[in-house]
């Protein structure tokens, strides 16, 4: 499984090799990843059946617990059937959408990147493997959202999006860290044999609270959920992939997840049903007033993951069994919605829902296409919405004394959804067809099969739902429960109580959608609550913020090197000397010094002698090599004592050291101006307190027990181990070695720092 | 820098302090030495040739832009650390051929992982030295 999780990176990573070529030649050829993962997960299928789970291991940091292993349950499975079969959907429809763009191989990557990632968040059964692929879909989804990065809108929603889903993914990572903390173990497996071990933790609350947060930030959940209709700045493709179908449903997911390890609590059910009952309603209603098709899409798709919530919330297994079936349905059908969407944008140049009529004229295989996705959105019979609408409604009849509040709410979301689908998926090709579009012809078949293969899919599972009942649906509910969970899925349920509420909401719908015209003017009317949106409030914050941090950073960073300087000695100072207030503790044991040599001091001599060198002397370079000689004549202390490594490191450093100041000296010109006294005395005054200071702190640390474990432990396994005689660079390429990895990476952003600090040019008129 | 003399012992520091910065680096294992140190000393080496003979020659004499250096020398690291992934050891364990090579002794990850590092700091150092070099 690792393999099908990882080759989306591999394959990214070749892109840059081989993209220019495939995108010239044959574009399809980008499919045939997502295509041969579909094809996997759907041969695993039988390994799932009845609830079994697959799961494999790949030992990663041991030491900390984290390791890349898998588990293929029914919740992931559905999850991984989406995300590769949108997926391979997307990646064809992109072909001819993007065709001809100079960096389709570019945006190809970052979706199989994307792709990559989504498997591993669903697939992972470590927490904190978790952690890191589900950050690595806010990053990739950040390129593609800003794929335009030319147009500062853009930019401006990638990083909303960037912003809202990592900060998410951080509190999320807390929550992990407490649950591993509690349950002394990062793995999903285990977590789910014990679920009572957090349940009655002391930090639960935090815990639940903590993954709350990241949820919601990815699953948009109000006041969170702002980020999602402003990335719809992306190109179309990645709104069907990432918005629709996959990333926004991984924080629907990850409450999936934890519904049988923390779920079915008071706090846990109140807070899922509140947030998801409040989103889906408020997002609903904000979806009919908009005339952009995407912007409705947008605030359908908010409002339908508010339904998710929700129903995980009521947590019985009526409503998980509506959750799994609603996340399949609303896969199939808003997916292809965005795609015919992408489809009318691409022919017509317009997204305007009041403008656009009478398609069908000119593209009829679109127009069914939209016309399956909006009936099963409003959740017609035969189509896989009426079942899950069903189920849903009989959840929230079933749930004790607030159930006639709850359907309520459920009913009303549904009818506004119906008008939103339908305008989406009926209103551009019904009626008259206007002039201005009477030369829209029909796109290639690229374009227009993936949303007609949905639909159909819709149909199918819709009319025969026992294809997906046992092999599919089954497993999923079972892995939320956490126990055997029987269904049934059926048409015809008899007349009955929900029967009649479907009835009703078809028939409010189709209502609403006669009377109600979409037009800019109620879009206008929404203006006017703007200023309390949470988007306003959040972004009036994160203004203010960045005004405080450009006047402090203003304050305490002038450009002028020697007050960094005095700034950092000053405060280690007063720190420094704070703490040594209470009392110092120093003891010296005269006996135990070693004999002091005449090279000691010789070499002490030297170093005191070009230390008031450095500071008389009037010429700069005179004074860079005198503290050169400081350093070397430290290096022959590290020497002495038998330190020779340090002091190999510490003369190549003293040697580069006043190599730079020799580069940027040589061209100034010599020492004219001297600082006047006063400031000559306060710097001396800090030298002298910093330098004394720092002696007293040496002299402490000899009263500590020194702990020689960790010497002992490197000095005897440098060679056993690490095959190595010498223990410090043993210790730097093995025992610590993603230190060392990391503290390259650091020394490579410096470099790059530095380069384009230095290569920046703000004034271009400047150049000759 | 006009120098005669400094001009022509730079011609011969240059290789001599490569092959030494080369020679640190391999015994780093056994011996004090390291990927670190050795790279800090080719980037010396360098150094003092650009001083001699101004930065254009220099950069003539390297060929490649060093700022290549480190990315090649970070995926030569972390993929150091990967190859023990194929046999189902953790991230970076260290891996070593069973009999030592000849000049070089044992032959391990950590050897790569090390020249990883050699590479990568020869790379940060002579970007940052150049590009200060070049805009003052």
């Amino acid at each position: 499984m690792i393999i099908a999780v990882l080759s989306g990176f591999f394959f990214a990573a070749l892109l840059p090799l081989l993209g220019r070529f495939a995108r010239k030649s044959v574009p399809l050829i980008f499919s045939f990843l997502p295509i041969a993962l579909f094809v996997f997960f759907l041969t695993s299928l039988p390994l799932i059946k009845g609830g079994n789970t697959w799961i494999s291991y790949h030992s990663w940091i041991p030491s900390f617990g984290i390791d890349l292993s898998f588990r293929l349950d029914g919740l992931s499975m559905l999850f991984a059937l989406m995300i590769t079969g949108i997926g391979a959907l997307v990646f064809t429809y992109t072909a001819y959408y993007l065709k001809g763009h100079p960096y389709l191989d570019r945006f190809y990557g970052y979706l199989s990147m994307f792709m990559a990632s989504m498997l591993g968040v669903v697939l992972s059964d470590n927490l904190m493997s978790m952690f890191i692929f589900w950050e690595l879909t806010s990053i990739s989804s950040f390129f593609l959202i800003g794929f335009n990065n030319e147009e500062a809108s853009s930019r401006k929603s990638a990083m909303t999006a960037l912003g809202i889903t990592g900060f998410g993914g951080l509190v999320m990572l807390a929550g992990f860290v407490l649950i591993g903390h509690a349950a002394d173990t990062y793995s999903i497996t285990e977590l789910l044999t014990r679920p009572e071990v957090l349940k009655s933790h002391s930090s639960y609350t935090w815990i639940i609270v903590l993954v709350f947060v990241g949820a919601f930030t990815k699953s948009a959940q109000f006041p969170f959920h702002f980020w999602l209709p402003a990335a719809m700045k992306a190109p179309t493709p990645v709104s069907t992939y990432l918005h629709s179908a996959t990333m926004v449903k991984a924080g629907v997911f990850l409450l999936a997840r934890f519904t049988p390890i923390l779920g079915d609590t008071f706090w846990w059910n109140t807070t899922l049903i509140t947030i998801g009952a409040f989103t889906m309603l408020y997002a609903a209603i904000h979806a009919i007033f908009r005339v952009d098709l995407k912007s409705i899409l947008a605030y359908s798709t908010i409002s339908a993951l508010g339904i998710l919530v929700f129903l995980i919330g009521i947590g019985s297994e009526k409503a998980l069994l509506g959750a799994a079936l609603f996340i399949l349905a609303h896969a199939l059908y808003k997916a292809a919605l965005f795609l015919i969407t992408g489809i009318i944008d691409h022919q017509t140049g317009s997204r305007d829902v009041s403008k656009l009529a009478g398609l069908r004229k000119v593209m009829m295989p679109v127009a069914v296409a939209g016309f399956i996705a909006a009936l099963s959105s409003a959740g017609f019979p035969f189509l896989i919405g009426f079942l899950s609408k069903e189920v849903m409604y009989e959840a929230g009849l079933q749930f004790g004394e607030w159930a006639f509040l709850l359907t309520a709410i459920l009913v009303l979301t549904k009818i506004l959804l119906f008008v939103a689908g339908f305008w989406a998926g009926i209103k551009p090709f019904s009626g008259i067809l206007p002039n201005e579009f009477q030369k829209v012809t029909l796109p290639s078949a690229l374009l227009w099969v993936p949303p007609l293969l949905l639909g159909t899919l819709s149909l199918l599972f819709g009319v025969f739902p026992s294809i997906i009942e046992q092999a599919l649906i089954q497993p999923v509910v079972s892995s939320m429960t956490g126990k055997e969970s029987p269904i049934y899925l059926a048409l015809w349920h008899g007349f009955n109580l929900v029967l009649l509420l479907s009835v009703i909401t078809l028939l409010l719908g189709f209502f609403l959608y006669v009377f109600l015209k979409p037009s800019e003017k109620l879009f206008s009317k929404t203006l006017r609550f703007e200023n309390i949106s949470p988007e306003n409030i959040i972004e009036t914050i994160g203004s203010y913020f960045s005004i405080f941090a450009i006047k402090w950073t203003k304050f305490f960073q002038n450009g002028y090197l020697r007050n960094y300087v005095i700034t950092i000695l000053a405060f280690l100072t007063i720190l420094t000397a704070y703490r040594l207030f209470g009392g110092v503790n120093i003891y010296i044991d005269w006996k135990q010094i070693s004999v002091i040599t005449p090279s000691e001091i010789i070499v002490v001599v030297l170093m005191i002698i070009s230390i008031f060198f450095a500071i008389l002397s009037t010429s700069r370079t005179a004074s860079i090599v005198a503290l050169g000689v400081v350093g070397f004549a430290n290096c022959l202390f590290f020497l002495f004592y038998s330190a020779p490594d340090l002091a190999m490191t510490q003369f190549s450093i003293d040697t580069l050291t006043v190599l730079l100041f020799m580069l940027v000296l040589v061209k100034l010109p010599k020492n004219k101006t001297f600082s006047s006294k006063r400031i000559r005395i306060r710097d001396a005054v800090l030298s002298l307190l910093f330098g004394t200071l720092i002696a007293i702190l040496t002299l402490e640390v000899f009263e500590e027990p020194s702990s020689s474990e960790v010497s002992k432990y490197f000095a005897d396994n440098a060679y056993l181990l690490a095959k190595g005689r010498n223990v410090v660079n043993v210790i730097l390429v093995d025992f610590r070695g993603f230190d060392t990895m990391v503290e390259t990476v650091v020394l490579v952003i410096a470099a790059v720092g530095v380069f384009s600090l230095m290569k920046l040019d703000l004034n271009p008129s400047k150049k000759e | 820098m006009k120098s005669l003399i400094f001009r022509t012992a730079s011609t011969y520091l240059l290789p001599l302090m490569l092959l030494f910065s080369i020679f640190i680096l391999l015994r780093g294992h056994y011996l004090p030495g390291g990927g670190f140190v050795g790279g800090l000393m080719a980037a010396i080496a360098f150094l003092i040739h650009s001083f001699a003979f101004g930065l254009k020659e220099t950069k003539e004499i390297i060929k490649i832009n060093p700022g290549y250096l480190m990315p090649i020398g970070l995926v030569l690291a972390v993929g150091s650390g990967m190859v023990p992934l194929f046999v189902n050891d953790p991230f970076l364990t260290g891996l070593w051929f069973e009999e030592p090579f000849r000049f070089i002794g044992m032959v391990g990850s950590a050897l790569f992982f090390d020249i990883g590092v050699y590479l990568v700091v020869i790379g940060a150092t002579l970007t940052i030295m150049f590009s200060i070099t070049e805009s003052v």
